[in-house]
């Protein structure tokens, strides 16, 4: 009963929009960061970009930071999951 | 209160925490449809590293970036929609939704003459032109089209489910007590997002 009458509180408006903001902001870096030519850390600085902005997106757009913390560990666990198939793929091809 | 009467007299079971936990198992699913993609992205271009850096200089990282933007803005009008309803602003969140639709139907707009203007000099999957080209190149579109194509049906089905959604709100079956299903329109939205946040520097500023 209690779970189906809590009410899930949606933050304000303006914290939406200082992440929006924020997006556009790094997706200005990333493209102004692969006209510098900065060999192979290029793509490493792309993709820490985008998991900044993939973080963003995750806790406040999809509201995991205000959910239950069963939420966050459901997406730790599949998002490990990909890491570890990753990871597998690549210490097998780096060996052949 | 009207939550009450719901249950005392209708028995309407409705569990929202439940809903949200089943559209997240599904957003898992779709994680691994596209993580299988960008796992065989990652070892096509580990083995040709040349050819990648190539074909992706031939992707108009112009249009790319404006597709980004768009689809940034579309998420936060459908994040701001389902903070309307909360406060049971009706009208403001179903212009904000149907905002997010006219954003959504930009991007295709935008994709399709990406695609177009990449068809007419004879780049697509199995023409002549690119099965000329190197392997790592064939590879490199192959992903591209499979990718960005799987990526557009992703945006077409998600614009279907949130015109659906703006149905009910304008119907009142979705309001400031009863949102969970706009919410969940809204999860799959941002999922969409996430993955054009990676699949844009991958292709288009091929670094």
């Amino acid at each position: 009963m209690s779970e189906q009458t809590k009410k899930h509180h949606s933050p304000s408006y303006s914290i939406y929009i200082f992440v929006w903001l924020f997006l556009l902001v790094l997706t200005g870096v990333t493209v102004a960061v692969a006209g510098i030519n900065l060999g192979k850390m290029t793509l490493a600085i792309a993709l820490l970009i985008a998991s900044i902005k993939s973080y963003f997106v995750l806790t406040i757009f999809m509201h995991l930071k205000f959910e239950d913390r069963m939420f966050r560990i459901f997406v730790f666990v599949a998002l490990f999951f990909l890491a570890i198939s990753l990871i597998l793929l690549f210490s097998d091809y780096s060996f052949q | 209160m009207s939550q009450v009467n719901e249950q005392t007299i209708g028995h309407v079971h409705r569990d929202d925490e439940a809903t949200r936990i089943g559209m997240w198992l599904f957003l898992f699913t779709e994680l691994l449809l596209f993580g299988g993609l960008f796992i065989a992205y990652a070892v096509y271009r580990y083995l040709h590293p040349h050819e990648f850096m190539m074909a992706g200089k031939e992707l108009n990282s112009f249009l790319g970036a404006l597709n980004t933007v768009i689809l940034l803005t579309s998420s936060l009008t459908m994040a701001l929609s389902i903070a309307a309803i909360q406060r049971n602003k009706k009208n403001l969140s179903i212009f904000l939704q149907v905002l997010t639709l006219i954003l959504a139907l930009g991007f295709l707009i935008n994709k399709s003459f990406e695609w177009s203007i990449k068809f007419s000099h004879g780049i697509y999957p199995g023409s002549e032109t690119l099965l000329a080209k190197g392997s790592g190149e064939i590879l490199f579109y192959g992903l591209y089209y499979t990718m960005t194509g799987l990526h557009a049906i992703h945006v077409v089905i998600g614009m279907i489910i949130i015109g659906v959604m703006t149905l009910f709100t304008i119907k009142g079956t979705i309001n400031s007590g009863n949102n969970v299903r706009l919410e969940s329109a809204g999860l799959y939205w941002h999922l969409v997002d996430l993955i054009w946040i990676f699949l844009f520097p991958l292709f288009y500023l091929i670094l």
